[in-house]
């Protein structure tokens, strides 16, 4: 296919030339950074969390006497483990994705100047089946261990600890956790195991490094385990976290409890993120159907213009295949420079919102990636102008216009 | 002639509808985006206490360890319980308030309720008078309340509709964590934006319903909630707060004039060294006054993603405008033998220009109506969210007459190009190859 002809006739129409490419370098500047957003989001909506999350479901209780929850809690534990379909229960603090970042600094060393900001559970005895924490290195707690510890000033006063694969990392780079001891101050604790990464409370609010941040303390029954977890199989988790609620409401009276399962607590907390991504993809359909049909009314108004012409080429031997692959052509150079621009701008607004944001650097694959959508989206707007030229009649170049 | 362009634009757009329809789209689908977006800033920017934020100010101070210091980095914010009450008997400022929020299970009375969680604010008496709530019925506490003690609560309509049913409270007994507090005051519908006084709820978090005296909510050991930051041998240890070396006080004054607030400040950083000297605090004073918008700016309250969502609807209707200029050069290009007959008629470039900024005019107000409706929806999808301020985004007269605004300076704006170029059309060439 020749390319100077086509030059040559863009040259003489360079408004309406400059507006498409102005239009798919805007549209592609654009795309670039909103599929981008979409990726990041969908990928935290689908962070790894190490623990059961299809059979796990949450029932908290609130307002129980404090006094009591010595005797109330294994009474509890124990009509729990009375409903048909429960694997495994047990008491705990907090839970991950449950919203309230309950952090604390800790240090590898007893008298480091910085300080590791943490993700802390308690955990009540068989809280690691209850949970399906995953083990891999060491050991988990053993029953002496969670009956001897209680909780003072927010600390444990066992002396073990479990930690995540993550923290493992961020406290001692490069060795093994296991017998390492884990500061608060001057008091230590030792890590027993190391388990696969869980999720923070709040993931958003620790930021990316502290988002699998997480150390685990034994406790015997005390007040300050407001959750229950129950375990169960997936099929079962609905009517499980039903009774369980129930069960709990019988026996603790006036106090307030509520009861979730775990799929669900995952989804309310990315809940804002996914309408976010449903948003953008929405943006995104309706910015390329808008760029596609500028597309086509303006090639159509260039059919229009040289139907004259076209008749000529038509009457002069051309075929229609000729006439379709001028206009392809035509609008593929228009996209191409189009596309350069639009990597450049979409680049540029990418340092922005770094800048600004919490916005990481996009991977370089973004900017083909669009550039195609837009080549695609390009051709497709193009082809019902340009089956329209081809089917202008030889005859009429024998016609004044 | 007004008129009269009027009609020929008019008749042009209904000559190709498809085109019409078109531009009309694009106008409306970049509009509506943008005033979606928009309102949602808009609300969620503006400000909680028009006409009083500026004379309440955020005290901050640093009593933290030297573990994590930095020369740079900002002070606490939030106070301990000692800095807090140190403060607040201070009384240097016109009125000062000192309060952290918390949940209580409300034990209803009525024998069909179950009881429930409510959040609640434990605060000291300023509260009311100092960010003008509205009551219903009854009023706040005073200092001898704070310093007795006193088992009182205000509520808030929403509640004593729930558990009066709406009559006057004052005087009932509401009971929570098996303690019975005397209801003395209803706050009608109060529900300032951002929820500046405590942005750990959430920055958008509705009104708490429940309202206790700060000393009493201590007494009965009411649980709290929001942020906690301990250092040291601070611990969040329920029992020992009051001597525990952690942040989790809001402390609130109001100070009447700049030379006030200046006055404060010092008295302020006095105030630090003297914690210092006392072996209290170890940093060296870094204290800051912000007043309340400052305040909501250093704590970013508008979501990130909402002002990504800005610059993106921004960019959308940046495509559409460029597409509607497109199109309308075809359109007007389209009609250049019309035009030149026109021009051969004796009308000057001028007023061929004219009637078509009028043709582009009308496309605009056509598409800021359609832009509208689609701002509406778009509003209403906003509300369907699941954040905070989704409740929040409903459109106001001052955005409804900006999208009308918009819509008419974007397509004039669009029209601009394709007029001009429009207008350069030698008449004499147009008639010839008629």
């Amino acid at each position: 296919m020749e390319i100077r002809p086509i030059l040559a006739s863009l040259r003489k129409h360079r408004i309406p030339a400059l507006l498409i490419m102005l239009e798919i370098a805007l549209a592609c500047a654009v795309l670039c950074n909103a599929v981008f957003m979409i990726g990041q989001r969908v990928t935290d909506i689908h962070l790894p969390n190490a623990i059961d999350e299809d059979g796990i479901s949450v029932v908290t209780v609130n307002g129980a006497d404090p006094k009591l929850a010595g005797s109330d809690i294994p009474r509890n534990l124990a009509a729990l483990r009375g409903i048909a379909g429960v694997t495994a229960v047990a008491a705990v603090t907090s839970m991950p994705l449950d919203q309230n970042p309950a952090l604390s600094p800790f240090t590898a060393t007893p008298d480091a100047k910085s300080t590791v900001n943490t993700s802390v559970y308690f955990i009540g005895s068989g809280g690691e089946q209850a949970l399906g924490l995953h083990l891999l290195e060491g050991r988990y707690f053993n029953a002496d261990e969670y009956a001897d510890s209680g909780l003072q000033d927010f600390h444990s006063t066992g002396h073990v600890a479990l930690v995540t694969q993550s923290d493992a990392h961020r406290l001692w780079p490069g060795q093994s956790a296991l017998g390492k001891t884990l500061y608060t101050n001057a008091t230590g604790w030792t890590v027993v195991g190391v388990v696969a990464d869980m999720l923070a409370q709040d993931p958003k609010f620790n930021r990316a490094e502290g988002r699998y941040s997480s150390v685990f303390f034994p406790l015997h029954p005390d007040a300050m385990m407001g959750d229950y977890v129950v375990r169960s199989a997936q099929r079962d988790r609905e009517r499980v976290v039903r009774d369980a609620a129930q069960v709990l409401d019988k026996l603790q009276p006036g106090a307030v409890v509520e009861g979730k399962t775990y799929a669900g607590m995952r989804d309310e907390y990315f809940a804002t993120t996914n309408s976010m991504v449903w948003m953008l993809v929405l943006v995104c359909v309706v910015m390329l159907a808008v760029t596609a049909f500028g597309i086509v009314g303006l090639t159509s108004f260039w059919v229009g213009q040289r139907r004259r012409q076209i008749g000529i080429r038509r009457a002069v031997g051309a075929t229609r295949g000729h006439i379709m692959q001028y206009f392809q052509t035509e609008n593929f150079l228009l996209s191409t420079a189009g596309v350069v621009m639009g990597m450049a701008m979409a680049f540029g607004i990418n340092l922005y919102l770094m800048r600004h944001y919490e916005m990481m650097r996009m991977p370089w694959y973004y900017l083909p990636g669009s550039a195609v959508a837009l080549w695609v989206v390009g051709q497709l707007a193009v082809f019902g102008p340009a089956r329209r030229a081809a089917a202008v009649p030889p005859v009429v170049a024998t016609r004044s216009a | 002639m007004f008129g009269y362009y009027l009609d020929l634009a008019l008749q042009s757009l209904r000559r190709n509808k498809v085109l019409t329809a078109l531009m009309v789209l694009a106008i409306a689908l970049g509009i509506g985006a943008c005033m979606t977006t928009f309102t949602v800033l808009h609300v969620l920017s503006g400000d909680p206490l028009p006409g009083k934020s500026a004379r309440l100010f955020y005290p901050q101070l640093d009593p933290r360890d030297m573990i994590d210091y930095g020369a740079d980095k900002d002070p606490a914010s939030q106070v301990t319980w000692t800095d807090g009450m140190n403060l607040l008997k201070a009384k240097r400022a016109e009125r000062q308030v000192l309060m952290t929020g918390g949940d209580v299970p409300v034990q209803p009375a009525q024998s069909g309720l179950e009881p429930f969680l409510s959040d609640a604010r434990y605060t000291t008496a300023d509260f009311f008078p100092m960010f003008e709530t509205p009551f219903l019925f009854g009023h706040g506490w005073s200092e001898a309340e704070d310093n007795g003690k006193a088992r009182v609560a205000v509520i808030t309509r929403t509640l004593n509709d729930k558990l009066f049913g709406g009559k006057d409270s004052t005087g009932q007994i509401l009971r929570m964590k098996d303690t019975a507090f005397q209801v003395i005051g209803v706050l009608d519908t109060w529900r300032p934006n951002p929820h500046f006084y405590d942005l750990n709820m959430g920055n958008y978090a509705a009104t708490e319903d429940v309202f206790v005296p700060l000393a009493t909510a201590r007494d009965v050991r009411l649980e709290r909630d929001g942020s906690m930051n301990c250092w040291g041998k601070g611990s969040g240890d329920a029992e020992h707060l009051e001597a525990a070396t952690c942040v989790w006080l809001q402390f609130w004054v109001q100070l009447e004039s700049a030379d006030k607030a200046a006055a404060y400040r010092t008295f302020l950083d006095n105030y630090s060294k003297e914690q210092k000297a006392l072996g209290r605090f170890q940093r060296p004073p870094n204290v800051r006054l912000p007043n309340l918008m400052e305040w909501m700016d250093i704590n970013k309250v508008v979501p990130s993603d909402v002002r990504l969502q800005g610059w993106l609807a921004l960019g959308f209707l940046l495509v559409c405008l460029v597409n509607t200029v497109g199109l309308m050069l075809a359109k007007f290009l389209r009609r250049s033998g019309e035009l030149g007959v026109r021009r051969a008629l004796g009308a000057s470039k001028r007023e061929v220009f004219m009637q078509l900024l009028v043709e582009a005019a009308v496309i605009g107000l056509a598409g800021g109506i359609g832009g509208l409706l689609l701002a509406f929806l778009g509003l209403w999808l906003v509300r369907l969210q699941p954040a905070d301020y989704a409740s929040l985004a409903h459109l106001d007269l001052s955005m409804l007459l900006a999208t009308f605004m918009l819509a008419i300076a974007a397509s004039l704006l669009a029209g601009l190009l394709p007029a001009w170029r429009a207008c350069q059309i030698a008449p004499a060439l147009q008639l010839k190859s008629q």
